[in-house]
């Protein structure tokens, strides 16, 4: 078992998709970097913190992107989330089985914030655009960065997301939930609420992710595989049924100064039976609990 | 500008929007034919309801009147801070507005933002920038953050990052900076209602944005990365 959270974004490309099958388009050698970066005198990278390309999942053809954490927390400035976009503009033309984005990131680049929100927008346009050709978009979501801020957005966009138990999907962060509205409101060293409230186990009780699985290489590359072929149009019915969802989901969670955990009371109330122990169960266990 | 002042502008004294809460709605006329107008006011932080109530009105547009153009009216102070947003899944119900917005575009539905106050982070991302084109009032603010607090997380001087400012619209909030990266199609000067009937009339429905960045300067790259990851070999 090959931990995924400690895996770099091209450690992960190389053991997710089938051996050897990653051919990347404006690869580092290109050194195609950050021209902001260079006028704060930040250390640039020369991939700006993503690696796309085409490769074959169990002999598929897959488009696939994937963000590095540890380069600006996986951040989206200009040229990252042009590669986005262009990665999805491709599928567009050249019709893949499927687009797989390995997304670890904070969300836009504070360092080019303009352009990485405009950015992130225009890589949900292309997105859409790309499921609604009907080729389905798989995002992936275990990396030690979380997914957060505009990506987080991204994520929900796709067709399917998958998720490991430690993963992490959002829009703020819980520092600056804190610092805007003290730590009353979110205490940012109270990991098991950050969990609680973002974690892989959570988003999988309320269908916020498609398919929640070990913290594992593998288990991802499984997932991604399973979930090729399975587009969802974005119609108005799909809408629709998102719609009653999230409002049924709006008035489930009890009042603000209901007695106990909300996240319990969450789950609690969408019909999770021993709500208070799902922090300490393992993987399997959750997978038991939600029909797919 | 007061929305109230904006909508007697663009649909005259009689134009029937009205404000519940922070959330504007309004089904008005304009030049003969029917529009709908979804907005926030009050510097509205965007949470999992506010979205919701947003995008109940883009379905709903979409659903019963096939094909009317829809104005979003821009003011927002970012996304809702809130940890219980955040348990509820705010970024799944900010998709699901942008999803509504973006399936009413692709139904031929024109939806048209304006940013008539202010504009910030997450609360514009999938509002004005989700929709055919943005554009903006010229005393209008848009920005992620400002110099001191980019300073402050990004750890580097505030002096140089205004310097720098100064010629590199990537640095600075500003609706003019947002025209210049392309984010922003035009600012809306003069007469309010003619600028709606040509934004009606000639927005383009594919995302032009990262074309005007670079035409017009403030967003050199982006175009350019983006064919090269269409030419790569």
């Amino acid at each position: 078992m090959i931990s995924y959270a400690e895996c770099s974004a091209r450690e992960r490309l190389a053991l997710l998709l089938d051996a050897g099958s990653f051919h990347e388009w404006l690869p580092p050698a290109e050194r195609i970097t950050s021209p902001h970066l260079a006028q704060l005198g930040v250390p640039s990278a020369f991939d700006d913190g993503v690696a796309i390309g085409r490769a074959a999942l169990d002999g598929r053809e897959v488009f696939v992107a994937a963000q590095e954490g540890a380069f600006m927390g996986g951040g989206v400035g200009e040229v990252h989330g042009a590669k986005l976009v262009g990665l999805m503009r491709r599928a567009l033309r050249d019709r893949p089985a499927a687009v797989l984005l390995l997304a670890e990131s904070g969300g836009v680049r504070l360092h080019e914030a303009n352009a990485g929100l405009i950015a992130v927008s225009e890589v949900m346009r292309a997105l859409l655009d790309v499921r609604a050709a009907g080729i389905p978009v798989v995002v992936l979501i275990g990396g030690a960065n979380g997914c957060f801020g505009g990506m987080g957005i991204v994520a929900r966009c796709a067709d399917h997301v998958v998720m490991s138990d430690v993963g992490r999907l959002a829009m703020s962060g819980p520092e600056v939930i804190e610092a805007s509205h003290g730590v009353e409101e979110f205490d940012s060293r109270d990991r098991a609420l950050i969990w609680r409230t973002t974690g892989g186990k959570h988003r999988w009780l309320t269908g916020d992710c498609d398919a929640l699985v070990e913290d594992d290489v593998a288990a991802f590359r499984e997932a991604a595989m399973a979930a090729i072929g399975k587009a969802k149009p974005s119609t108005l019915a799909a809408l629709e049924q998102e719609h009653a969802l999230l409002v049924q989901r709006l008035h489930a969670l009890p009042a603000h100064d209901a007695e106990g955990d909300d996240a319990t009371l969450l789950w609690r109330a969408l019909g999770i039976a021993d709500a208070q122990q799902v922090p300490e169960l393992a993987v399997a266990a959750l997978q038991a609990m939600r029909a797919n | 500008m007061q929305w109230n002042s904006l909508a007697t502008q663009l649909f005259g004294p009689y134009h029937g929007m009205r404000a519940v809460g922070d959330f504007l709605q309004g089904d008005v006329m304009f030049d003969g034919e029917p529009l709908t107008v979804i907005g926030t006011t009050n510097h509205a932080p965007i949470g999992f309801a506010l979205a919701l109530t947003q995008a109940r009105v883009v379905l709903d547009t979409v659903a019963q009147h096939p094909g009317r153009p829809i104005l979003l009216l821009i003011d927002t102070q970012g996304q809702q801070l809130r940890r219980r947003d955040e348990l509820l899944g705010i970024n799944r119900a900010m998709a699901h507005l942008g999803a509504a917005i973006d399936l009413a575009r692709r139904r031929g539905h024109r939806v048209i933002g304006l940013v008539y106050d202010q504009a910030l982070s997450g609360g514009f991302i999938t509002s004005g920038l989700i929709a055919d084109a943005c554009y903006a009032l010229p005393e209008a603010e848009i920005r992620v953050m400002r110099i001191p607090a980019m300073a402050r997380v990004t750890k580097l001087p505030e002096d140089k990052l205004t310097a720098l400012s100064q010629s590199n619209p990537v640095f600075a909030p500003g609706v003019q900076n947002y025209v210049a990266m392309g984010g922003v199609r035009a600012l809306w000067q003069g007469d309010l209602q003619a600028a709606l009937r040509d934004a009606l009339a000639r927005t383009p429905t594919e995302d032009l944005r990262a074309r005007d960045g670079a035409e017009r300067g403030g967003r050199r790259l982006a175009a350019a990365v983006v064919q090269r990851v269409l030419d790569a070999a």
